[in-house]
């Protein structure tokens, strides 16, 4: 039973050293992102200044992805090696992961209306991307679904394994089928197909959205760090021991 | 000059919401997780004293749990 009280000591030792620099990054990408994507870019030729809804629609997408393979990974690494730490971060990833998935519906909906005449299409991109929002809020909803939270964080790693599918077929949704959705023009074999004037803000609040994920993420695991700690001591009052007799997981640190 | 700029070619209507959930949403984020990480916290230390720190709540008072967005 002593796995599960896993020592985080390090991993917060290392967190604050993290954090300040994850909260610094996120401002200075933030202010020099918005600047080039709203005073310091062309509006596109085609799209106007729509176009401006790209600096923030495409890292909020990449971000959704992103937020995926990490839930994935983490469940993979939590489900196989039982490691405490990874379970927590992947329990930590979901919400966040479903906000940027959020934002890449909205923005692109907010997008779509002008530049393709519609808020929504049930194309491949578009249908995908949703399915990947469901299973964010699915592997949520899965892990506080029973009493007994070993099951639940088991049963939504599977999910989060599983459903890892979606991940490539979202990627190659806009080469595989038709779609109104245009397909990738940074990451390409041939290089970014886009002016380093628009790619300027794009990467800038890609990193900012990036630096603001750690940050997200280092908070959440501290507070799963102490929720497990409770489940711990909860545990332990059940089984006979007095509260103010046990010492603290941290202190015990099996790992 | 400044009226152009916040008219965005008549795209005002479209390109200042996307802008705004984005920062409505991640700031909520921001909350939801310092919300969190402090009620968790909260009942480490009403359930472990030592377990803390600085704890600000006074040993066995009991915080609810946290909603986890």
């Amino acid at each position: 039973m002593l796995h599960r009280f896993a020592n985080p000591t390090r991993f917060l030792r290392l967190a604050d050293i993290i954090q300040p620099w994850a909260a610094g990054l996120t401002i200075v990408f933030v202010v020099s992102g918005l600047y080039f994507a709203l005073f310091h870019s062309p509006a596109d030729y085609q799209q106007g200044e729509t176009v401006r809804i790209m600096y923030i629609h495409v890292p909020a997408a990449w971000m959704a992805l992103f937020c995926y393979t990490a839930l994935a990974v983490a469940s993979g690494v939590a489900l196989i090696w039982k490691h405490p730490l990874a379970g927590l971060a992947a329990r930590a990833t979901a919400p966040i992961g479903a906000g940027f998935t959020f934002l890449a519906l909205v923005t692109g909906s907010l997008w779509g209306k002008p530049m393709w005449g519609t808020w929504w299409v049930w194309d491949a991109r578009l249908t995908s991307v949703l399915i990947l929002f469901f299973l964010y809020l699915g592997y949520m909803a899965l892990q506080d679904a029973f009493d007994d939270a070993e099951r639940g964080a088991k049963a939504s790693a599977i999910l989060a394994i599983v459903g890892f599918i979606n991940v490539p077929i979202i990627k190659f949704s806009v080469d595989w089928w038709n779609t109104l959705h245009q397909p990738a023009s940074v990451v390409k074999m041939s290089g970014p197909a886009i002016h380093s004037s628009m790619l300027t803000p794009l990467l800038l609040m890609a990193l900012a959205f990036k630096a603001y994920y750690i940050w997200l993420m280092l908070i959440r695991i501290r507070g799963e760090i102490s929720s497990m700690k409770v489940r711990a001591l909860r545990l332990r009052q059940v089984h006979g021991g007095a509260p103010g007799a046990a010492s603290t997981p941290a202190e015990e640190g099996a790992d | 000059m400044l009226s152009q700029f916040f008219s965005m070619g008549g795209y005002a209507g479209f390109i200042w919401p996307a802008y705004g959930v984005v920062a409505v949403v991640l700031i909520w984020l921001f909350i939801a997780g310092k919300r969190f990480q402090n009620a968790a916290d909260a009942e480490l230390a009403s359930l472990n004293p030592r377990a803390r720190r600085k704890s600000e709540t006074t040993p066995g008072t009991t915080r609810e749990t946290a909603d986890e967005t």
